[in-house]
Protein backbone atom coordinates (compact mmCIF):
# COMPACT_ATOMS: atom_id res chain seq x y z
CA UNK A 1 0.00 0.00 0.00
CA UNK A 2 1.21 3.51 -0.75
CA UNK A 3 1.63 5.86 2.21
CA UNK A 4 -1.40 7.66 3.63
CA UNK A 5 -1.49 11.46 3.78
CA UNK A 6 -0.62 11.23 7.47
CA UNK A 7 2.35 8.95 6.78
CA UNK A 8 3.68 11.35 4.13
CA UNK A 9 3.42 14.19 6.66
CA UNK A 10 5.07 12.07 9.35
CA UNK A 11 7.98 11.16 7.06
CA UNK A 12 8.49 14.84 6.15
CA UNK A 13 8.58 15.71 9.85
CA UNK A 14 11.86 13.73 10.04
CA UNK A 15 13.44 16.42 7.85
CA UNK A 16 12.66 19.19 10.32
CA UNK A 17 15.68 20.00 12.47
CA UNK A 18 16.03 21.66 15.84
CA UNK A 19 15.98 25.46 15.52
CA UNK A 20 14.27 25.54 12.12
CA UNK A 21 11.82 28.21 10.97
CA UNK A 22 9.37 26.40 8.71
CA UNK A 23 6.56 27.44 6.37
CA UNK A 24 3.93 24.79 5.71
CA UNK A 25 1.56 24.98 2.76
CA UNK A 26 -2.09 23.95 2.67
CA UNK A 27 -3.14 20.26 2.61
CA UNK A 28 -0.71 17.46 3.53
CA UNK A 29 2.02 20.01 4.47
CA UNK A 30 -0.20 21.42 7.24
CA UNK A 31 -0.29 17.95 8.85
CA UNK A 32 3.52 17.94 9.25
CA UNK A 33 3.17 20.16 12.33
CA UNK A 34 1.33 17.33 14.12
CA UNK A 35 4.41 15.09 13.99
CA UNK A 36 7.14 17.44 15.23
CA UNK A 37 8.48 15.98 18.50
CA UNK A 38 8.05 18.16 21.57
CA UNK A 39 11.79 18.28 22.28
CA UNK A 40 12.53 20.12 19.02
CA UNK A 41 12.39 23.92 18.99
CA UNK A 42 10.65 24.82 15.75
CA UNK A 43 8.91 28.05 14.74
CA UNK A 44 6.19 27.87 12.11
CA UNK A 45 5.83 30.84 9.81
CA UNK A 46 2.53 31.81 8.25
CA UNK A 47 3.06 34.16 5.31
CA UNK A 48 0.16 36.44 6.24
CA UNK A 49 2.44 37.82 8.96
CA UNK A 50 3.08 35.43 11.86
CA UNK A 51 6.20 33.63 13.02
CA UNK A 52 5.43 31.28 15.90
CA UNK A 53 2.08 29.80 14.86
CA UNK A 54 0.46 27.44 17.35
CA UNK A 55 -2.34 24.87 17.04
CA UNK A 56 -6.00 25.62 16.32
CA UNK A 57 -7.70 27.46 19.20
CA UNK A 58 -10.34 26.14 21.52
CA UNK A 59 -13.80 27.63 20.97
CA UNK A 60 -13.30 30.26 23.68
CA UNK A 61 -9.97 31.46 22.24
CA UNK A 62 -11.25 32.04 18.69
CA UNK A 63 -9.95 35.38 17.44
CA UNK A 64 -10.90 36.76 14.01
CA UNK A 65 -7.68 38.81 14.06
CA UNK A 66 -5.54 35.69 14.35
CA UNK A 67 -5.52 33.45 11.27
CA UNK A 68 -3.06 31.49 9.15
CA UNK A 69 -2.42 31.69 5.42
CA UNK A 70 -5.28 29.24 4.82
CA UNK A 71 -7.56 31.76 6.61
CA UNK A 72 -8.04 29.28 9.46
CA UNK A 73 -8.18 30.52 13.03
CA UNK A 74 -4.96 29.66 14.89
CA UNK A 75 -3.05 30.51 18.08
CA UNK A 76 0.47 31.73 18.81
CA UNK A 77 3.29 30.06 20.76
CA UNK A 78 5.57 31.94 23.15
CA UNK A 79 8.20 33.86 21.26
CA UNK A 80 5.82 34.57 18.39
CA UNK A 81 5.87 37.81 16.38
CA UNK A 82 3.52 39.59 13.99
CA UNK A 83 4.64 41.60 10.97
CA UNK A 84 3.40 43.00 7.68
CA UNK A 85 3.11 41.05 4.43
CA UNK A 86 6.13 42.95 3.04
CA UNK A 87 8.25 41.90 6.04
CA UNK A 88 6.90 38.37 5.81
CA UNK A 89 8.04 37.98 2.22
CA UNK A 90 11.32 39.74 2.91
CA UNK A 91 11.98 36.93 5.36
CA UNK A 92 10.91 34.32 2.80
CA UNK A 93 12.64 35.77 -0.27
CA UNK A 94 15.72 36.73 1.71
CA UNK A 95 16.47 33.11 2.57
CA UNK A 96 15.65 33.30 6.27
CA UNK A 97 13.11 30.47 6.24
CA UNK A 98 14.92 27.14 6.61
CA UNK A 99 12.31 24.92 5.05
CA UNK A 100 9.06 25.12 3.13
CA UNK A 101 6.78 22.16 2.49
CA UNK A 102 4.20 22.50 -0.24
CA UNK A 103 1.92 20.45 -2.41
CA UNK A 104 2.26 20.04 -6.18
CA UNK A 105 0.38 18.85 -9.22
CA UNK A 106 3.63 18.10 -11.06
CA UNK A 107 7.37 18.05 -10.32
CA UNK A 108 9.97 17.33 -12.96
CA UNK A 109 13.46 15.80 -12.95
CA UNK A 110 15.10 19.25 -12.88
CA UNK A 111 13.18 20.22 -9.73
CA UNK A 112 10.70 22.52 -11.46
CA UNK A 113 7.27 22.54 -9.88
CA UNK A 114 3.72 23.28 -11.08
CA UNK A 115 1.04 23.77 -8.44
CA UNK A 116 -1.04 26.87 -9.11
CA UNK A 117 -2.91 26.71 -12.35
CA UNK A 118 -4.71 24.37 -14.73
CA UNK A 119 -5.37 26.47 -17.86
CA UNK A 120 -9.09 26.84 -18.55
CA UNK A 121 -10.04 25.02 -15.35
CA UNK A 122 -8.56 26.35 -12.16
CA UNK A 123 -7.77 30.01 -11.75
CA UNK A 124 -7.22 30.69 -8.10
CA UNK A 125 -3.82 32.33 -8.13
CA UNK A 126 -0.40 31.41 -6.84
CA UNK A 127 -0.66 33.11 -3.45
CA UNK A 128 2.77 32.96 -1.84
CA UNK A 129 3.95 29.73 -3.50
CA UNK A 130 6.22 31.36 -6.12
CA UNK A 131 7.99 33.42 -3.45
CA UNK A 132 8.36 30.42 -1.16
CA UNK A 133 9.99 28.20 -3.79
CA UNK A 134 12.24 31.08 -4.88
CA UNK A 135 13.37 32.00 -1.40
CA UNK A 136 13.20 29.20 1.18
CA UNK A 137 16.52 27.46 1.82
CA UNK A 138 15.05 23.99 1.37
CA UNK A 139 11.94 23.07 -0.59
CA UNK A 140 10.16 19.75 0.05
CA UNK A 141 7.14 18.76 -2.00
CA UNK A 142 4.44 16.55 -0.48
CA UNK A 143 2.31 14.96 -3.20
CA UNK A 144 0.50 11.97 -4.59
CA UNK A 145 2.80 10.05 -6.91
CA UNK A 146 0.21 9.51 -9.65
CA UNK A 147 -3.07 11.13 -10.70
CA UNK A 148 -6.48 9.48 -10.42
CA UNK A 149 -5.90 7.57 -13.68
CA UNK A 150 -2.54 6.30 -12.42
CA UNK A 151 -0.45 8.60 -14.64
CA UNK A 152 2.86 9.78 -13.17
CA UNK A 153 3.10 13.26 -11.66
CA UNK A 154 6.90 13.07 -11.38
CA UNK A 155 7.79 13.96 -14.94
CA UNK A 156 10.59 14.62 -17.38
CA UNK A 157 9.21 18.10 -17.91
CA UNK A 158 6.23 19.79 -16.22
CA UNK A 159 3.29 20.30 -18.57
CA UNK A 160 1.29 22.74 -16.44
CA UNK A 161 2.32 26.40 -15.94
CA UNK A 162 5.30 26.50 -13.58
CA UNK A 163 5.44 27.86 -10.05
CA UNK A 164 9.23 27.78 -10.00
CA UNK A 165 12.16 26.54 -12.05
CA UNK A 166 14.70 24.04 -10.66
CA UNK A 167 13.87 24.85 -7.06
CA UNK A 168 12.62 21.61 -5.41
CA UNK A 169 15.14 19.70 -3.30
CA UNK A 170 13.12 16.66 -2.22
CA UNK A 171 9.80 15.00 -3.02
CA UNK A 172 7.95 12.84 -0.53
CA UNK A 173 5.10 11.06 -2.28
CA UNK A 174 2.88 8.19 -1.26
CA UNK A 175 5.34 5.99 -3.21
CA UNK A 176 8.69 7.15 -1.89
CA UNK A 177 11.27 9.74 -0.88
CA UNK A 178 13.26 11.34 -3.70
CA UNK A 179 16.17 13.75 -3.89
CA UNK A 180 16.39 15.95 -6.95
CA UNK A 181 19.91 16.05 -8.34
CA UNK A 182 21.52 17.01 -11.63
CA UNK A 183 20.98 13.38 -12.65
CA UNK A 184 17.22 13.59 -12.06
CA UNK A 185 15.17 11.91 -9.33
CA UNK A 186 17.11 9.74 -6.89
CA UNK A 187 14.97 7.20 -5.05
CA UNK A 188 16.17 7.10 -1.44
CA UNK A 189 13.26 5.33 0.24
CA UNK A 190 10.18 3.51 -0.99
CA UNK A 191 6.79 2.81 0.59
CA UNK A 192 7.20 -0.44 2.55
CA UNK A 193 4.54 -2.37 0.65
CA UNK A 194 5.65 -1.34 -2.84
CA UNK A 195 8.50 -2.77 -4.85
CA UNK A 196 11.32 -0.54 -6.11
CA UNK A 197 10.37 -1.60 -9.65
CA UNK A 198 6.82 -0.37 -9.17
CA UNK A 199 8.01 3.02 -7.89
CA UNK A 200 10.40 3.40 -10.82
CA UNK A 201 7.71 2.35 -13.30
CA UNK A 202 5.30 4.96 -11.90
CA UNK A 203 7.85 7.77 -12.44
CA UNK A 204 8.27 9.23 -15.90
CA UNK A 205 11.32 11.46 -15.43
CA UNK A 206 14.92 10.25 -15.23
CA UNK A 207 15.23 8.21 -12.04
CA UNK A 208 18.19 6.56 -10.31
CA UNK A 209 17.85 4.12 -7.43
CA UNK A 210 20.23 5.10 -4.64
CA UNK A 211 22.67 2.29 -3.78
CA UNK A 212 21.52 2.42 -0.15
CA UNK A 213 17.80 2.58 -0.94
CA UNK A 214 15.58 1.33 1.87
CA UNK A 215 11.94 1.04 2.86
CA UNK A 216 10.45 4.15 4.45
CA UNK A 217 10.44 3.94 8.20
CA UNK A 218 7.12 5.33 9.28
CA UNK A 219 6.52 6.14 12.90
CA UNK A 220 7.85 8.85 15.15
CA UNK A 221 10.84 11.11 14.54
CA UNK A 222 14.13 9.20 14.89
CA UNK A 223 15.44 11.56 17.55
CA UNK A 224 13.02 10.37 20.24
CA UNK B 1 9.37 62.82 25.24
CA UNK B 2 6.06 62.67 23.41
CA UNK B 3 4.37 64.49 26.26
CA UNK B 4 6.84 67.25 25.61
CA UNK B 5 5.81 67.27 21.97
CA UNK B 6 2.16 67.57 22.98
CA UNK B 7 2.94 70.56 25.12
CA UNK B 8 5.04 72.12 22.44
CA UNK B 9 2.14 71.78 20.04
CA UNK B 10 0.00 73.74 22.41
CA UNK B 11 2.64 76.38 22.93
CA UNK B 12 2.81 76.88 19.17
CA UNK B 13 -0.87 77.62 19.14
CA UNK B 14 -1.78 74.34 17.43
CA UNK B 15 -3.86 72.33 19.79
CA UNK B 16 -2.87 68.79 18.90
CA UNK B 17 -5.42 67.38 21.32
CA UNK B 18 -8.25 69.01 19.42
CA UNK B 19 -7.93 67.28 16.04
CA UNK B 20 -5.38 69.89 14.89
CA UNK B 21 -4.48 67.86 11.81
CA UNK B 22 -8.04 67.64 10.55
CA UNK B 23 -7.76 63.94 9.89
CA UNK B 24 -10.72 62.66 11.87
CA UNK B 25 -13.86 62.05 9.80
CA UNK B 26 -17.29 61.01 11.07
CA UNK B 27 -17.65 57.93 8.87
CA UNK B 28 -16.45 56.02 5.81
CA UNK B 29 -18.67 57.87 3.34
CA UNK B 30 -17.33 61.29 4.29
CA UNK B 31 -13.73 60.01 4.31
CA UNK B 32 -14.17 58.62 0.79
CA UNK B 33 -16.39 61.40 -0.61
CA UNK B 34 -14.02 62.43 -3.42
CA UNK B 35 -13.45 58.94 -4.77
CA UNK B 36 -14.08 58.90 -8.54
CA UNK B 37 -14.81 56.47 -11.35
CA UNK B 38 -11.73 54.72 -12.73
CA UNK B 39 -9.56 55.20 -9.66
CA UNK B 40 -7.08 52.68 -8.28
CA UNK B 41 -7.85 51.57 -4.72
CA UNK B 42 -5.30 49.77 -2.56
CA UNK B 43 -7.06 47.62 0.01
CA UNK B 44 -5.44 46.08 3.09
CA UNK B 45 -6.54 42.77 4.54
CA UNK B 46 -5.78 39.09 4.09
CA UNK B 47 -8.94 37.25 3.20
CA UNK B 48 -11.52 38.82 5.50
CA UNK B 49 -8.98 39.50 8.26
CA UNK B 50 -8.01 43.12 8.80
CA UNK B 51 -10.43 44.32 6.15
CA UNK B 52 -11.71 47.92 5.97
CA UNK B 53 -15.35 46.76 6.03
CA UNK B 54 -17.02 50.18 6.35
CA UNK B 55 -14.89 51.56 3.49
CA UNK B 56 -16.01 48.80 1.16
CA UNK B 57 -19.68 49.35 2.06
CA UNK B 58 -19.23 53.09 1.50
CA UNK B 59 -17.70 52.53 -1.95
CA UNK B 60 -20.74 50.40 -2.79
CA UNK B 61 -23.06 53.20 -1.63
CA UNK B 62 -21.12 55.90 -3.44
CA UNK B 63 -21.63 53.85 -6.61
CA UNK B 64 -18.28 54.67 -8.26
CA UNK B 65 -17.42 52.38 -11.16
CA UNK B 66 -14.52 51.02 -13.24
CA UNK B 67 -12.32 50.74 -10.17
CA UNK B 68 -9.00 48.93 -10.12
CA UNK B 69 -8.59 47.12 -6.83
CA UNK B 70 -5.18 46.12 -5.55
CA UNK B 71 -5.85 43.58 -2.83
CA UNK B 72 -4.33 40.24 -1.93
CA UNK B 73 -7.75 38.56 -2.20
CA UNK B 74 -11.15 39.31 -3.68
CA UNK B 75 -13.23 38.57 -0.60
CA UNK B 76 -15.98 35.96 -0.62
CA UNK B 77 -19.24 36.10 -2.58
CA UNK B 78 -21.18 38.19 -0.08
CA UNK B 79 -18.45 39.93 1.89
CA UNK B 80 -15.37 42.06 1.34
CA UNK B 81 -14.56 43.12 -2.22
CA UNK B 82 -17.00 40.41 -3.32
CA UNK B 83 -19.88 42.84 -2.74
CA UNK B 84 -18.34 45.32 -5.22
CA UNK B 85 -18.06 42.57 -7.82
CA UNK B 86 -21.80 41.92 -7.48
CA UNK B 87 -22.50 45.58 -8.23
CA UNK B 88 -20.05 45.52 -11.19
CA UNK B 89 -18.01 48.39 -9.77
CA UNK B 90 -14.66 46.67 -10.25
CA UNK B 91 -12.97 46.68 -13.66
CA UNK B 92 -9.68 45.14 -12.68
CA UNK B 93 -8.17 43.23 -9.75
CA UNK B 94 -4.50 42.88 -8.91
CA UNK B 95 -4.33 39.99 -6.44
CA UNK B 96 -2.36 36.89 -5.50
CA UNK B 97 -5.16 34.49 -4.60
CA UNK B 98 -8.82 34.67 -5.52
CA UNK B 99 -9.95 31.09 -4.92
CA UNK B 100 -12.65 31.93 -2.39
CA UNK B 101 -14.99 33.81 -4.67
CA UNK B 102 -17.35 32.27 -7.25
CA UNK B 103 -18.60 35.63 -8.61
CA UNK B 104 -15.00 36.49 -9.25
CA UNK B 105 -14.38 33.31 -11.18
CA UNK B 106 -17.52 33.80 -13.28
CA UNK B 107 -16.70 37.42 -14.16
CA UNK B 108 -13.09 36.54 -14.90
CA UNK B 109 -13.92 33.61 -17.18
CA UNK B 110 -16.51 35.70 -19.06
CA UNK B 111 -13.94 38.45 -19.63
CA UNK B 112 -15.95 41.03 -17.68
CA UNK B 113 -13.24 41.36 -15.05
CA UNK B 114 -9.60 41.98 -15.82
CA UNK B 115 -7.24 40.19 -13.46
CA UNK B 116 -3.53 40.47 -12.86
CA UNK B 117 -2.45 37.54 -10.71
CA UNK B 118 0.72 38.49 -8.88
CA UNK B 119 2.81 36.42 -6.46
CA UNK B 120 1.99 37.50 -2.92
CA UNK B 121 5.52 38.61 -2.03
CA UNK B 122 5.89 40.48 -5.31
CA UNK B 123 2.54 42.19 -4.67
CA UNK B 124 3.61 43.26 -1.18
CA UNK B 125 6.95 44.51 -2.47
CA UNK B 126 5.38 46.36 -5.44
CA UNK B 127 3.32 48.37 -2.99
CA UNK B 128 6.10 48.77 -0.45
CA UNK B 129 8.36 50.07 -3.24
CA UNK B 130 5.56 52.29 -4.57
CA UNK B 131 5.18 53.92 -1.18
CA UNK B 132 8.94 54.24 -0.76
CA UNK B 133 9.65 56.01 -4.06
CA UNK B 134 11.24 53.00 -5.79
CA UNK B 135 9.75 52.64 -9.31
CA UNK B 136 10.77 49.01 -9.93
CA UNK B 137 12.89 46.23 -8.47
CA UNK B 138 14.45 42.88 -9.40
CA UNK B 139 13.10 39.77 -7.67
CA UNK B 140 13.86 36.06 -8.04
CA UNK B 141 10.15 35.24 -7.66
CA UNK B 142 8.48 34.02 -10.84
CA UNK B 143 11.58 33.72 -13.05
CA UNK B 144 10.84 31.18 -15.79
CA UNK B 145 7.06 31.28 -15.18
CA UNK B 146 4.08 33.02 -16.81
CA UNK B 147 4.58 35.89 -14.35
CA UNK B 148 7.88 36.86 -15.99
CA UNK B 149 6.51 36.88 -19.55
CA UNK B 150 7.23 40.17 -21.33
CA UNK B 151 9.32 41.49 -18.45
CA UNK B 152 13.04 42.14 -18.34
CA UNK B 153 15.05 39.31 -16.78
CA UNK B 154 18.58 40.13 -15.70
CA UNK B 155 21.34 37.98 -14.31
CA UNK B 156 22.93 39.47 -11.21
CA UNK B 157 25.79 37.60 -9.55
CA UNK B 158 24.87 34.42 -11.38
CA UNK B 159 21.14 34.30 -10.59
CA UNK B 160 18.22 35.43 -12.74
CA UNK B 161 15.81 38.10 -11.53
CA UNK B 162 12.71 39.59 -13.09
CA UNK B 163 12.04 43.34 -13.15
CA UNK B 164 8.75 44.21 -11.46
CA UNK B 165 7.22 47.70 -11.49
CA UNK B 166 5.89 49.18 -8.29
CA UNK B 167 2.28 50.18 -7.59
CA UNK B 168 0.68 53.26 -6.06
CA UNK B 169 -3.00 54.09 -5.73
CA UNK B 170 -5.40 57.03 -5.71
CA UNK B 171 -6.81 55.81 -2.41
CA UNK B 172 -5.60 53.30 0.14
CA UNK B 173 -8.20 51.84 2.49
CA UNK B 174 -6.74 50.20 5.57
CA UNK B 175 -8.07 48.77 8.79
CA UNK B 176 -6.22 49.28 12.08
CA UNK B 177 -6.97 48.54 15.70
CA UNK B 178 -6.15 51.97 17.11
CA UNK B 179 -5.28 55.36 15.73
CA UNK B 180 -4.40 58.62 17.40
CA UNK B 181 -5.64 61.86 15.89
CA UNK B 182 -2.38 62.37 13.99
CA UNK B 183 -3.04 59.07 12.21
CA UNK B 184 -0.42 56.93 13.94
CA UNK B 185 -1.74 53.38 13.59
CA UNK B 186 -1.49 50.20 15.62
CA UNK B 187 -2.72 46.91 14.17
CA UNK B 188 -3.75 43.81 16.05
CA UNK B 189 -2.22 40.33 15.46
CA UNK B 190 -2.46 39.01 11.90
CA UNK B 191 -4.98 41.74 11.02
CA UNK B 192 -1.82 43.74 10.23
CA UNK B 193 -0.97 41.81 7.01
CA UNK B 194 -1.10 44.10 3.93
CA UNK B 195 -2.43 47.13 5.81
CA UNK B 196 0.88 48.88 6.69
CA UNK B 197 2.17 48.54 3.12
CA UNK B 198 -1.06 49.76 1.51
CA UNK B 199 -1.10 52.72 3.90
CA UNK B 200 2.21 53.98 2.49
CA UNK B 201 1.19 53.91 -1.17
CA UNK B 202 -2.14 55.74 -1.42
CA UNK B 203 -2.32 59.38 -2.55
CA UNK B 204 -5.05 59.55 0.05
CA UNK B 205 -4.90 56.93 2.79
CA UNK B 206 -8.08 56.31 4.75
CA UNK B 207 -7.75 54.36 7.99
CA UNK B 208 -10.80 52.63 9.45
CA UNK B 209 -10.09 51.92 13.12
CA UNK B 210 -11.73 50.36 16.16
CA UNK B 211 -10.66 53.14 18.50
CA UNK B 212 -9.42 56.71 18.10
CA UNK B 213 -7.30 58.05 20.96
CA UNK B 214 -5.77 61.41 21.73
CA UNK B 215 -2.34 62.32 20.42
CA UNK B 216 0.23 61.15 22.96
CA UNK B 217 -1.72 58.14 24.15
CA UNK B 218 0.01 55.65 21.87
CA UNK B 219 3.54 54.58 22.77
CA UNK B 220 5.87 55.95 20.04
CA UNK B 221 7.94 52.77 20.32
CA UNK B 222 4.94 50.70 19.28
CA UNK B 223 3.53 52.56 16.29
CA UNK B 224 3.22 50.31 13.22
CA UNK B 225 2.27 53.01 10.69
CA UNK B 226 3.56 56.53 11.40
CA UNK B 227 0.86 59.18 10.98
CA UNK B 228 2.57 60.86 8.03
CA UNK B 229 1.14 58.16 5.78
CA UNK B 230 -2.44 58.55 6.95
CA UNK B 231 -4.70 61.35 5.68
CA UNK B 232 -8.10 60.43 7.04
CA UNK B 233 -9.27 58.41 10.03
CA UNK B 234 -12.72 57.32 11.12
CA UNK B 235 -14.10 54.99 13.74
CA UNK B 236 -15.55 51.81 12.29
CA UNK B 237 -19.22 51.11 12.97
CA UNK B 238 -20.82 47.67 13.22
CA UNK B 239 -17.59 45.89 12.36
CA UNK B 240 -18.46 42.28 11.60
CA UNK B 241 -14.95 40.74 11.56
CA UNK B 242 -16.26 37.64 9.88
CA UNK B 243 -14.17 34.47 10.29
CA UNK B 244 -13.63 32.89 6.90
CA UNK B 245 -12.51 29.46 8.02
CA UNK B 246 -13.35 28.71 11.64
CA UNK B 247 -11.17 25.90 12.94
CA UNK B 248 -10.99 24.66 16.52
CA UNK B 249 -8.91 21.91 18.05
CA UNK B 250 -10.46 18.54 18.83
CA UNK B 251 -11.88 18.14 22.32
CA UNK B 252 -8.99 16.71 24.37
CA UNK B 253 -6.02 18.24 22.53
Amino acid sequence: MPLTREQIAERISHEVKDGYCVNLGIGIPTLVANYIPKNLSVMFQSENGLLGMGPFPSEKDLDPDLINAGKQTVTTVSGASFFSSADSFAMIRGGHIDLTVLGAMEVDETGSIANWMIPGKMIKGMGGAMDLVAGARRVIVAMQHTDKEGRPKLLKKCELPLTGVACVHHVVSDYGVFDITKDGFVLREYAPDLSIEKVVAATSGKIIVHPEVKAIKTGPHSCC
Amino acid sequence: MYRWWRRRGRYCGTDLDMNGFGKVFPDAKSALKDIKDGMTILSGGFGLCGLAENCISAIKELGVKNLTFVSNNAGVDDFGIGILLHTNQVKKMISSYVGENKTFEKQFLSGQLEVELTPQGTLAEKIRAGGAGIPAFFTPTGVGTLVAQGKEVRQIDGRNYVLEKSITGDFAIVKAWKADKFGNLVYRKTARNFNPVMATAGKITVAEVEEIVEIGELDPDNIHTPGVYVNRIFKSKGLEKRIENKTVRNGGN
